[in-house]
């Protein structure tokens, strides 16, 4: 659970704004939150401004992006007033991404193998030979089957769970506190899914990691982590304990759960949520 | 042959390319659906359920080899058909983003195939069409990309019944959108498909979505259907392949203990 | 202005036109702020204000000689100076604009519907049709372009209706390629496979599904090969196979006045920074029109 005493980030009066032919768009509005040691999720549906505070946090934002925010300090170091160069060592060192679709993280025309020695090279200063073994270790580690094959395969030639666990085997590479991983699984099957999220757990235990899950499904999410925030229009509209997921008192959220059908469903129509404007307020 | 079944397909096989280098992407696969029936094709991806789908609906490539039979009311269904049967069988496509021509309007969108089809009064027939699946009329001059993924689906589908079909093929067609849109489209086809005698074979990856919709289903895997069952088998969790339960069990979301046990 | 505005960005259009309208505003606001896409447009522009005005803009036709003014330095009243038959350069520009105008419309003419054509209906109906037209566009593809321009224009006679055509005929092979390359990825897109499960023709399913999305493409190569278009062309006119004298075409120009290059520069300085400036214009216009139009580097 949450660890205040020992918050590893802690964010305030986050917000990003787009410009637009249209005008100025707010995406995220006056979002807060500390993270412990712990697996936080964000959820919410498209256009709630999940997956742009992941991207804010790592001042990754579209061109046309604006973010501002009253506090924005990483295991003790304050953001907003670090220069640029210190900003970018210490998110790229200690900070590590997941994005949906593998097939747009790696890159296409180096073999899975060569990227996460590269990757070695530049984050531990490993030699080419101590690089190519931790890089067999790492795909063992994330439990891939025939390492060496992998090692030398090309990235358009394994499968989306495959390339999510070559993911994962790189974001670990520089050892990070923080993993940010947007929608990891939603392009994978539901068996792979599970199988995936089980790896990620492990290795996140054993490297006394956090995580910011941000994803869509709300069921999963609960199910996985600790604490989750939901996110409505920009907003973080309630946060709750994985486990009173079910005492959620928002109405959004509950009209969430409740419009999901279900396996042992009678098949009768859904309720469909109701939006209140007030709940953007 | 049964009478009262609306789709028959037996013995069903696909392969795209030739010879050694095949792939084979439906190995074998049966099932019939009743008229006015809901049926699921359930399955991970490379299961071969969205081919069967197409194979129905004869908009696989040239390059892709039939074989085994498909009869919509007892008449075959090859993959070059005449109009009038294209007519009574239409599709909704997974994808609202990308199964709508970008640079039509949604004017144009329904008109077409009504025009094509040879319907009167084109312009009241889109003015219902849009208004039978919860849109306003103003929505007429949009083009897609004015259009929210929800609204572009509802468009499908409009696309879909403004010809007047008997059998409507829905591959995934709430999978691209968000939950709270999902239950407003679920009702939705729900709706139409009571008001219109409407029969539906939906393709899913999500058991919570056939077991929603469809009253009897397959799962497949691998090109071959490993069990057929009805929904009441599935509500009360007594499939009997361990692969459907696995299914299952996996849709329940996360759990440490059921990951290892894969 | 503000009305006329809210009427280009309202969400709801109240009619056919007022889509398109809409659709070519959003285009222009992205178009807008590509700074040197909006000077290549302003080039090009220029370029057809110059041939419509010309009659008005110049003191003469440019090809009556007056052999009394040969060879006059830039200065007033010839801005550009005089060439060796005593003709106002700056007049032989201007009307030579119109000569590049004609040689540019009516490649795109002969081009785009045949390249558009040839290529859509290869990619989208595939098998043995896909490879007989391909491999007429690789016969077209494998030849030098100036090299096989020579030789038409040897075959047909020289003179600028066949420069024009020979260009063409050498130029539209790209043109299918791109059409196909095209037609291939949206063959097996959604919206087409829903048109063809909707039992619309294959010719209406090419021409009004296929072939628009193809189209930007098309043009935007176009205009980023019109520089090399009108190259071509001044190459033939240099040769003497383009337009004959005293048509004042830029090419041709340049070929006259190369033996003054020394000592009276400005004879073929000016009609090249012409055609310099003109193939520049449509470069960045055909970049900035890339940025707009290209699906790829759009959502």
């Amino acid at each position: 659970m949450e660890d205040c005493r020992d918050p590893l980030l802690i964010v305030d009066g986050l917000s990003v704004t787009f410009d637009t032919p249209r005008g100025a768009v707010a995406a995220v509005r006056d979002v807060g939150f500390t993270l412990g040691r712990e697996k936080l999720g964000i959820v919410g549906e498209s256009g709630s401004g999940k997956s742009q505070t992941g991207r804010a946090l790592l001042g990754l934002l579209a061109r046309n992006g604006r973010m501002s925010a009253r506090q924005h300090s990483f295991d003790g170091v304050d953001l907003l007033r670090a220069g640029e160069a210190e900003r970018r060592a210490l998110l790229g060192r200690r900070i590590s991404m997941i994005l949906q679709d593998p097939k747009f993280s790696l890159n296409p025309v180096m073999t899975v193998g060569e990227q996460i020695v590269e990757a070695f090279r530049v984050h531990a200063g490993l030699s080419r030979r101590e690089a190519h073994d931790r890089a067999l270790a790492m795909l063992e580690a994330v439990r891939i089957r025939e390492p060496r094959y992998v090692f030398d395969a090309w990235p358009h030639e394994i499968s989306g769970g495959m390339g999510q666990r070559v993911m994962i085997a790189m974001m670990m590479v520089p050892e990070p506190d923080l993993i940010i991983a947007d929608e990891p699984t939603s392009a994978l099957d539901v068996t792979v899914q599970l199988q995936v999220l089980a790896l990620l757990d492990d290795m996140l235990a054993r490297r006394g990691a956090s995580l910011i899950f941000i994803s869509h499904d709300l069921n999963l999410v609960a199910s996985f982590c600790d604490r989750v925030l939901v996110m409505y229009a920009g907003r973080v509209v309630e946060t709750l304990g994985a486990a009173e997921l079910h005492a959620a008192r928002h109405p959004y959220t509950r009209g969430l759960l409740a419009c999901q059908p279900r396996v042992d469903g009678d098949g009768a129509d859904l309720p469909t949520l109701h939006r209140d404007p007030a709940w953007a307020r | 042959m049964n009478p009262a079944a609306s789709i028959e397909v037996t013995g069903l096989q696909v392969a795209f390319g030739r010879g050694r280098r095949a792939f084979h992407a439906v190995r074998h696969a049966g099932f019939s659906v009743e008229a006015g029936g809901s049926f699921g094709l359930v399955g991970e991806s490379g299961s071969g359920k969205t081919t069967v789908l197409r194979a129905l609906a004869g908009v696989l490539p040239p390059t892709a080899e039939v074989r085994g039979r498909m009869r919509m009311h007892g008449e075959p269904l090859e993959t070059v058909r005449p109009r009038a049967l294209r007519r009574r069988m239409q599709m909704v496509f997974q994808d609202p983003y990308g199964s709508l021509h970008p640079r039509h309007t949604v004017d144009r969108i329904l008109g077409e195939p009504a025009r094509v089809h040879g319907l009167d009064s084109i312009g009241s027939r889109i003015g219902e069409a849009l208004t039978g699946v919860g849109l306003d009329v103003s929505f007429r001059f949009r083009y897609p990309h004015q259009l929210s993924g929800g609204q572009r689906q509802r468009i499908a589908i409009a696309r879909a019944l403004i010809i007047e079909p008997d059998v409507v093929l829905l591959d995934e067609p709430t999978s691209a959108l968000d939950v709270s849109v999902q239950a407003e489209i679920l009702n939705l086809l729900q709706r139409l498909r009571r008001e219109r005698a409407l029969t539906f074979v939906l393709v899913s990856h999500d058991l919570a979505v056939v077991s929603h919709m469809a009253e009897a289903l397959v799962v497949m895997r691998a090109g071959e259907v490993v069990e057929m069952l009805d929904v009441a088998a599935l509500r009360t969790a007594a499939p009997q392949h361990p692969y459907t339960r696995r299914l299952l069990r996996a849709s329940r979301g996360y759990d440490r203990a059921a990951a290892s046990e894969f | 202005m503000s009305a006329v505005r809210a009427w280009l960005l309202t969400d709801i259009p109240q009619s056919r036109g007022q889509a398109q309208c809409q659709r070519f505003f959003l285009a222009w606001l992205v178009f807008r702020k590509n700074g040197s896409a909006v000077a290549g447009l302003a080039i090009v522009a220029a370029l057809v204000a110059g041939a419509l005005l010309a009659p008005w803009i110049t003191g003469s036709a440019g090809v009556t000689p007056d052999l009394g003014d040969r060879l006059r330095a830039p200065g007033l009243p010839h801005w550009f100076g005089t060439d060796e038959l005593g003709r106002d350069i700056f007049d032989r520009v201007m009307w030579g604009s119109r000569i590049t105008l004609y040689i540019v419309g009516l490649v795109s003419v002969i081009v785009v519907p045949v390249g558009l054509a040839i290529g859509v209906v290869a990619g989208y109906v595939g098998g043995w049709v896909d490879s007989a037209l391909m491999r007429l566009t690789d016969v077209f593809l494998a030849f030098p372009r100036l090299i096989l321009a020579l030789a038409f224009v040897a075959a047909l006679g020289p003179g600028l209706e066949n420069a024009v055509l020979a260009i063409a005929l050498t130029s539209w092979s790209p043109y299918a390629r791109i059409a196909r390359a095209e037609a291939l990825t949206l063959r097996q897109s959604d919206f087409i496979l829903a048109a063809r499960s909707q039992g619309i023709p294959h010719l209406r399913i090419i021409v009004s599904h296929v072939a628009p999305m193809c189209i930007s493409s098309v043009v935007v190569r176009l205009t980023l090969d019109m520089a090399g278009i009108i190259l071509t062309a001044a190459g033939l006119g240099f040769l003497g196979l383009g337009a004959q004298p005293p048509t004042p075409e830029w090419g041709a120009m340049i070929a006259l006045g190369r033996e003054y290059l020394l000592d009276q520069w400005w004879v073929p300085a000016f009609p090249g920074l012409a055609i310099l400036v003109v193939s520049l214009g449509f470069n960045l216009l055909g970049d900035g029109l890339r940025d707009v139009l290209d699906p790829k580097s759009r959502d």
